[in-house]
């Protein structure tokens, strides 16, 4: 696992993607942040980092894709793949270590993101400090949500050997999850207790949970056991050869 | 032994790629692995190195049971796949320290030097694999295959695409590892199992059509000793077919001749009695070889 997760480091940070992963997140965000009234901290008028947390996972829903859709699907297409299988390295192993190093590169580009932490705090009013737990809670959402959107992105990207599809295939499978669930709770045929059932399959019901800053470990079970259901679902992907 | 695959049966869907082929290999051998396209040496292939798994039958490397100890099975393993998939965006010497850290090599640096002086990819080391050509990267393929030192490799069609220098090359460090190891190679450049190979299997549409040493094989399937003898001196047809053994005489020339006897006749000592009791002068003599790719011809058709 380890050789595999240094080689897509690597591979990840000598192209043009790693920087382009990171810049293109600090840019969004700092631009809708800071600049763009719309979302303003500034306009806002409280200390908070509500406007970073709102927007996270609409930049990550293309990001993320972005950095899982060659991982295995070049590999499929070039036939590195089968080379890989011919290793004393199982498909566990494999799958770990590319998505290990996705984790890192989502890391690194949410990380930097601190320093809006800082400028909120000195920005502050005297006396009012911004709701460190509050925040902290929400980076680890924040987290979670990404490392669930790229667990999705090594699904769809196993599936296929274009990374083009691969990309499509994993931003309607985030959307569905972030998103779906939650309009599907909205109709009519879901009321009472089953439309918060349908609610609460869904991504954004256990972030915005999160978000609040309030760590439940409910919603915490509901992230590592979706993210443990795309990786299933990757091995299951690549063992479709053996069929 | 190093390779033994028993009663392998591979099937796609509805389609039996390898029927019930059982051969073994073994220690200090190239065995030659023919067919014509699609008769099923890429499937077997596959199955020995554990990318696919067997639909009935049982495949061992070096003892361990590929289905069921797949991780022993594979380190002992270097394989080459046909096309060699590598990675274009590597430089050559990241690419084989990527490989030797997934097989948890301790002396990596060394082995990776010793690797690039046996392939001679020394001038190319720091250049990404996309610039190379089509040789030195089939050079990288097998410096690949090559770096954990494996018992057995398997190599599908190394040579195909290459130069006809470069293909000499390569042979030549095939027959070189032949000696120390088990290797089977696929092609279907027949010449290339005259050259490289001590050993032939032939499949073809999934089906083992001949398991022998490349002197069997020619012995096997000609069925008949063929001789030509060139003489100084006149002599006849009728004369020569008195020679004992002797079935069937052809004229080349006014001196070249073709004599035909059953296959476990070598009548060449008979012929040179015949020379000198009739004082003729011997200027040439030898056994014609059935090629394999007569063999080939025979058996795929």
């Amino acid at each position: 696992m380890f050789a595999i997760f240094i080689k897509e480091l690597n591979a990840i940070f000598s192209s043009l993607i790693g920087y382009l992963a990171i810049g293109a997140f600090l840019l969004i965000t700092g631009v809708l942040i800071w600049v763009l009234p719309q979302f303003s901290i500034l306009e806002l008028g409280y200390s908070s980092l509500e406007p970073l947390f709102n927007l996270g996972p609409w930049i990550f829903l293309p990001l993320a894709p972005a950095i899982t859709m060659n991982m295995f699907s070049e590999e499929r297409q070039s036939g590195t793949l089968e080379l890989l299988n011919t290793k004393p390295l199982s498909d566990r192993n494999i799958i770990g270590g590319k998505y290990l190093a996705a984790l890192v590169l989502i890391a690194f580009s949410i990380l930097p993101t601190i320093v809006y932490y800082f400028s909120v705090s000195w920005l502050a009013v005297e006396g009012v400090r911004p709701d460190t737990g509050g925040i902290l809670g929400s980076y680890i959402g924040l987290f979670f949500l990404a490392a669930t959107f790229v667990a999705i992105g090594l699904f769809a990207s196993s599936m296929t050997d274009s990374g083009v599809a691969a990309f499509i295939i994993a931003i309607v499978l985030c959307l569905l999850f972030y998103w779906g669930f939650n309009g599907l709770s909205r109709l009519p045929i879901f009321f009472g207790k089953t439309d918060d059932l349908v609610q609460s399959i869904g991504i954004q019901y256990h972030y915005e949970g999160m978000s609040r800053g309030a760590i439940d470990t409910r919603d915490l079970l509901y992230f590592i056991s979706i993210i443990a259901l795309f990786l299933g679902a990757t091995q299951l992907s690549l063992s479709s050869r053996k069929w | 032994m190093s390779v033994s695959v028993q009663h392998l049966v591979k099937i796609y869907g509805a389609q039996r790629a390898v029927n019930d082929i059982s051969f073994e290999a073994h220690k200090g051998e190239v065995l030659g692995f023919l067919g014509p396209n699609g008769a099923g040496k890429s499937t077997t292939m596959k199955v020995i190195t554990g990318y696919l798994p067997q639909s009935e039958g049982i495949v061992k490397v070096c003892d361990f049971d590929v289905a069921t100890a797949p991780m022993e099975a594979r380190k002992r393993v270097g394989y080459l796949p046909e096309h060699n998939p590598l990675y274009r965006e590597m430089y050559v010497v990241e690419y084989l320290r990527f490989m030797g850290r997934i097989h948890e090599l301790n002396d990596l640096d060394a082995r990776i030097r010793e690797m690039i002086g046996r392939t001679g990819l020394q001038s190319h080391r720091s250049k990404r694999i996309r610039e190379l050509s089509k040789g030195y990267r089939q050079r990288v393929g097998l410096a690949q295959a090559l770096l954990h030192n494996p018992q057995v490799l398997i190599l599908d069609e190394p040579t195909s695409g290459l130069d006809p220098n470069q293909i000499v090359e390569i042979r030549q460090l095939i027959r070189d590892l032949g000696r120390e190891k088990t290797v089977i190679l696929s092609t279907h450049i027949l010449g290339e199992v005259e050259a490289v190979c001590d050993r032939a299997v032939i499949i073809n549409k999934g089906k083992l059509v001949a398991d022998a040493s490349i002197a069997e094989l020619q012995q096997q399937f000609s069925g008949q000793n063929i001789i030509t003898i060139e003489v100084l001196g006149k002599t006849n047809e009728q004369a020569l077919r008195s020679i004992q053994h002797v079935t069937q005489v052809r004229k080349l020339s006014e001196q070249r001749w073709q004599l035909v006897s059953p296959a476990q006749y070598d009548i060449r000592a008979e012929v040179f009695a015949f020379a000198v009791a009739n004082q003729l002068t011997l200027l040439e003599l030898h056994k014609e070889l059935f090629s394999v790719e007569d063999i080939f011809h025979q058996l795929t058709r």
